[in-house]
This record gives structure tokens, sequence and C-alpha cells, in this order.
């Protein structure tokens, strides 16, 4: 504790200064803490503590500590493997998508001349709606009974797209990404901004293409934005469960992660198993933040050089 | 010193307003002054007649109790949903519940309900369907009062296929013959687990011998495997069969693409109401057989009343839910909602006899017939399972069940005993 009451205080009374300003700061954010306290380590800790017991709330009379039983059963499950597997397919596809479609956004919106603020706000509009009502909306409309998908040309009439694996990953991924690429665009934008427009002018006078400033300039001074949006995302799709809940509840093998914790806890009620496998979800979003975290720090630095 | 005062006096100001919220919602309804409420939790009906019960149970209360509804949603999966988080919870705002007929051997294992007992039990049971009594009843208790039972009917195109199919095999080759599809339920829910156990039962064969031992004898198991693979496979399977369930089966046939259709009893109003055309020529028809001379097991749905283990006012509990499932009760559901009651003594009461109109008997015979599901506290776990294992349909080999059936057995002895994920 004395050691971090550094920096190194010179004189007495700025030492005692310093320290009722440390004291002050700590006070103004202890709700905060305690609010982070409560709401996320309380869960968190208490989701361990069940993962490493039998618990089923069907049968309140059993259970009982058992280790890694629970953990060893989810990894030893090739349903895990698939799901994970799922999420990740899911993830990458859609992530990788919408950075292509969310930049070509964000460049319309930034060089809008006229109706910025309608643009910009019709564009936000898919963020807006509650993923849900998103996912039903595109359920109904690639139903082969009421949709309007299948009247459209080039495509059968009873094409059964939640009938079939890829079809249904298609419509999954096509949902999330129109829900999600606003968001993308937006953060996108908001790098775009950041980027000096005498650098464009002086490219210009030495004679670089468009594609040229596109790719010299505004893409290298944009890394530190894209990456923070790349993580967001990532971290935000590899949660995905509303769309599959409402699309296929996770038939034909789009079976994702969450939707697998969430048969477990809310169906089954069996909370160990079911916290087994929220801890190891837990875990691979820990891994995923540190891979990009570890990419973000080196790209801040040379992105600040630039 | 006086920051801290005055954080001290927010946070406790907070833990006010917050306990403040708490009491008032966990009183919510509860009332000190007049008749207790009860909290009925059922799934909604469109017809209104969930409502029209409470109603009329309230007026006959006179005070002693009072009925409120928290409505449920119209899919089983969802409705059990919301429940168990209560009653897992213990949650004592639950007096009188709605369980869909598989949900009684789990919640009753789990303590979350009150039996019923002695002349209770009986006045509940004595004129209710053996079927829905078996389906209300666990370790020898009666835990839920039958309220409605409901069943599967053939509903067939008189104008496409004068004589209706008996079997499974003659509906699927007459289907095929006639360019028409069969409307069934095979989305990976519930529903595809009821068409599984109708099919095996009506094999002679059943998923459970005991609440933890797996039945699923060879032949009749791999003969329900058959029909579901070959219909999968066939050109009388619709084109969303694999998404399928009660709604879009009634969609489908009430759009003239499926001569065939077999659906509760619900399905019958509904082409009433949304295709004249279609209804003017709809014929019902009993379950079709699988095995030929062997009669069918129709599927067994329907609700029960049970009395929450955490409620404060059981013996008002046990007076409604007595009030609910009374011949009343039982005859509004059938009027507005077109639910087949639990008793079979009202089949000839002319609500029931409208309702059906020249099939009321069929009705009856089918509740009577009707093939129960398996009743085991692990029933999600088991369904899931099923759910996971046969789905798609399609990827059943009707020329070859082996491979599904021993996937099949040894995943309902892992479920059974709640093993492994799900």
């Amino acid at each position: 504790m004395e050691a971090t009451t550094a920096p190194a205080p010179r004189a007495g009374k700025a030492s005692s200064r310093t320290r009722s300003e440390r004291k002050l700061g700590w006070m103004l954010c202890a709700p905060a803490v305690i609010a982070m306290l409560l709401v996320t380590a309380y869960p968190i800790i208490y989701a361990v503590v069940l993962s490493f017991q039998d618990l089923d709330l069907r049968f309140p009379e059993e259970g009982g500590f058992v280790g890694l039983d629970n953990y060893s059963t989810v990894l030893t499950s090739d349903l895990w493997w698939t799901d994970l597997f799922n999420t990740l397919f899911i993830t990458v596809i859609a992530v990788a998508i919408e950075l292509v479609l969310g930049m070509a956004i964000a460049l319309v919106m930034y060089r809008a001349i006229f109706g910025r603020g309608a643009i910009r706000a019709s564009v936000l509009i898919p963020y807006g709606i509650i993923t849900v009502v998103a996912a039903f909306s595109w359920q109904f409309a690639f139903d082969p009974a009421t949709g309007f998908v299948n009247n459209l040309p080039l495509i059968a009439d009873d094409k059964a797209w939640f009938g079939e694996r890829f079809s249904a990953f298609a419509v999954i991924i096509m949902a999330e990404i129109w829900k999600t690429v606003p968001f993308m665009a937006l953060l996108l934008l908001a790098g775009l901004t950041t980027i000096d427009d005498g650098l464009y002018e002086a490219a210009k006078v030495d004679g670089a293409s468009a594609w040229q400033r596109f790719w010299r300039i505004t893409l290298p001074l944009m890394k530190p934005a894209i990456l923070v949006a790349l993580l967001f995302r990532t971290l935000d799709s590899f949660r995905v469960f509303d769309t599959i809940f409402i699309m296929t509840r996770g038939a034909q093998d789009t079976e994702s992660v969450s939707i697998l914790g969430f048969n477990q806890l809310i169906s089954r009620l069996n909370l160990g198993l079911g916290s087994a496998v929220s801890v190891l979800i837990f875990f691979c979003v820990l891994i995923i933040a540190f891979l990009f975290i570890r990419g973000l720090g080196a790209r801040t630095q040379e992105g600040r050089v630039g | 010193m006086r920051r801290g005062l005055g954080l001290g006096r927010l946070g406790v100001s907070f833990v006010i307003a917050l306990c403040g919220a708490v009491i008032v919602s966990g009183c919510g309804g509860g009332g000190e002054s007049g008749p207790p409420s009860l909290n009925w939790f059922v799934a909604i009906q469109p017809g209104g007649s969930i409502e029209e019960v409470a109603k009329r149970c309230n007026e006959q209360a006179q005070g002693r109790y009072e009925i409120e509804l928290e409505l449920l949603p119209t899919d089983a999966d969802p409705q059990r949903e919301q429940l168990v988080r209560r009653l897992g919870a213990e949650d004592s705002s639950v007096d009188l519940i709605g369980m869909d007929i598989p949900w009684t051997a789990e919640f009753a294992n789990a303590g979350w309900l009150r039996p019923y007992e002695g002349a209770l039990a009986e006045q509940v049971t004595k004129d209710a369907f053996d079927s829905a009594v078996e389906a209300a009843s666990f370790e020898g208790k009666v835990y839920g009062a039958p309220f409605n039972s409901n069943t599967q009917l053939l509903f067939y195109r008189k104008d496409v296929a004068p004589t209706p199919p008996t079997t499974w095999d003659q509906m699927i080759d007459q289907a095929e013959q006639l360019g028409t599809t069969i409307q069934v339920q095979a989305l990976r829910y519930e529903g595809y687990v009821v068409l599984f156990n109708t099919l095996l039962q009506s094999a002679g064969g059943e998923i459970l011998s005991g609440p933890e031992e797996v039945a699923l004898p060879q032949g009749p198991t791999e003969e329900a495997l058959r029909i579901l693979g070959k219909l999968a496979n066939s050109g009388a399977a619709a084109p969303d069969i694999s998404t399928s369930d009660e709604d879009s089966a009634r969609l489908g046939y009430e759009g003239g693409a499926s001569a065939f259709m077999v659906n509760y009893t619900f399905a019958f109003g509904s082409a009433e109401e949304n295709a004249p055309d279609v209804h003017a020529q709809t014929g019902v028809a009993r379950y079709p057989e699988v095995v030929p001379g062997m009669p069918s097991r129709p599927p067994l749905g329907g609700f029960n009343i049970g009395v929450s283990a955490f409620s404060e006012h059981p013996e008002e509990a046990f007076q409604a839910a007595t009030c609910i499932t009374s011949p009343m009760g039982q005859l509004l559901a059938t009027e507005l909602d077109g639910l087949p009651p639990s008793n079979e003594t009202l089949y000839t009461d002319p609500v029931v006899t409208e309702a059906y109109p020249g099939f009321s008997e069929l009705v009856k015979q089918s509740l009577d017939d009707a093939a129960t599901r398996a009743l085991t506290p692990a029933y999600t776990d088991l369904s899931l399972s099923i759910q996971r294992t046969l789905h798609p349909p399609d990827k059943i080999n009707p020329d070859d069940v082996g491979p599904t059936y021993d996937e099949l057995k040894s995943n309902a002895e892992d479920a059974v005993k709640r093993e492994g994920l799900q």
C-alpha cells in the first residue's frame, strides 16, 4: 500500500496533500468500485464456485463438491467443441464482413456533403432495433411459407433456409451483420475524424491516387480505431445468442456456446454443468481480449508516432 | 469528513429505495385487506378462456380468494423456463400453475408442488381420462388437477383423398402418388419428441419402463425410426419438415400445399377461420397406425392445475384449482378455445359436440387410447437428448435404422441419469 502512494513526495507538506488527494480519489471512485464488485466480481466468483459442484435445482437433496468433474464433462463432450467451432465460425465471418462494410459506410458518412445528420441517423436504425425483434423479422423474411425471400428471382420457392446447416448459418450471419454494421461504422467514423486533413492535401499535391491515400494514410492512422472496433465486435459476436435462439434454437448444428450454456442452466437447471460452460466461455472471452489488447497496445504506440 | 457523511447519506437513501422496491414487489397484489390473491401462472389462450374461467371462479369464491393471472407465452419451452426459474428460487408469488403434462414428474420430484390428498384427489380425478390422470400423477400421488386434455387427429382433404389412409406407410405412399405432402411437427423441440413417442407407442414400445430405466425395445423403436426416416426422405415430406411446428403445419395445410396433417384439435377451428375453402373439404380421422391392425396411440397434451409448494395460501389455492377444473371451467376452455375437456363425462355436452362437429367421439376415443409421455424427473434431459439424436429427421436412413437406434438408446441412458451435456 505504502509503495503505491508514489509519485515520490519531496516535501512533508506535499506528501500529506498528495495522500489526502489520493484518499479523496478513492472515496470518489468507491461507489463505482463497489458497484463493479457487486455486479461483476460477485457473479463471476459465484459461477466459479457453482462450477465445482454437482448442483441441479430439480434434485435439491442431491449434490456436493465434485472438483473438476463438470469441466471434464464439458471438455470431453463433442458438443462443446462443435458449438465452439460454430461460435468462432460465426464470429470470424460476421466480423470480417462487418469490418469491410463498416469501413465503406464510415467513409460515406464522413464524405457526405449534404444531409450528414440524416445519413448518420438512418444508418443507425438497425442498431437501434432489439436483437430479438430483428431476428424475428429475418426469420419471417426467410420462412418458406410466409417470407418474401423465396419469391425473389433465382431462389427456389420451397427453399427451407433453416432446414440445412449452411443456409441457416448464412441467414444467422446476415442478420448479425445487418444489425451491427452501424456500430462498426460509427466506431470507424470516430477514427476517421481524428485524421488530419492536411495529410491528404499533402499527398494529393504529391500525386497520390485515392486508393493510395486510403491505403497509405487512412488505414495506418486508423489502426487503433480499427482494433478497438474489432475487439468490441469480436467479444460481442462471440456471445451470439438471440439470433440463433429465435431462428433455429441451435438445430441443424448451428448451436453456439451461449445456447449450450442456456440449455444446461435454464432448461435443465443443472447449475453445476451450466456454470462450468459459463466459466469456459468467460475464459474464451479473456483469451480473445488478451490477444487483441496485446496487438492494440503495440499499434497504438505506432499510431502516435505517425 | 463532511464528504464522507454526504456519501453515507446517499448510500443509505439508495439502500432504503432499493428495499422499498423489494418490499413493494414482494407484496405485489398481496393485499393486507380483502381476500388473499392467488397468482395463476398459465399459458395465454387466444380465445380468452383463461380470463373467463378466472372471472367466473372469482365470482363463485364470494370473497374467499381472488385469482390474478400471470400469463405465460404460448410455446411450451418458454412457459416452463419462466416457471422453473421462479419455482427453483422458491418464489412465494406463484400459487397456481398451469402445468403442461410432461412437467408433472419434474416439478413433483423437485418438491415444488403440493399433492392433492384424499377426497380432493378423488374429486379432481374421478371423471378424467385414465391417460390424463396418469400424466398428472407421480409416485402414486396426484399433483395436478386435469383441466384440459389435447390429442392429435389426422386432418385430410376429402377432395384429394376421399378415403383417409389408416397407416403411416399408406399415407406416405398415397401422398407421394398424389403429389402432395404431409404436415407433421419435426422442429428440434418438444413436439418432435411427441411425434417420436407417438410412433413408438403405436408400434408397441415405450421410451422408459421406470423413472431411470430406459426401455426403447429394438423392434418397435426401429419401426418408429423407419417411419420417421421414410417420411422425411420421401416426396411426402413438406419442404420445411425439419423446422415445422403446430403452427407451420397448420399454415401449410391451410395454404393447400399439403393434403394431410397430423395436428391438435385447434387446427380444425383455425382452418374454418382462415381458409374456409380448405375447411369445407377437410375430413377428420383417427391418428394413423404404425403397425397395420394395431390401434394407434395418439399423442396426449393438455394442462393440469398444480398448487405450488411455496404458496402462502394453499387451502384457497386448492379450492381455486377445483373451481378452475370443474365442468364449468373445462367447458369454457372448449367453447372459447377449442380445448378438449379432461372429463370423459363431458363429451355428450352440446358445447363439446358443437366444438368438434361429428368427431367429438373420435376425440374422446383418441384420448382414451392416448400415449402419455415418459414420466421422469429428468424429462427435460431426455427430451433434449432425443431431439438432438433424431434431428433433422432426414438423417435417419429408413433402410438401415440400426445406427440411429444404437445412438438413441445410449444417449437416452445417459440422459435419464442426467449425465453429460445436452
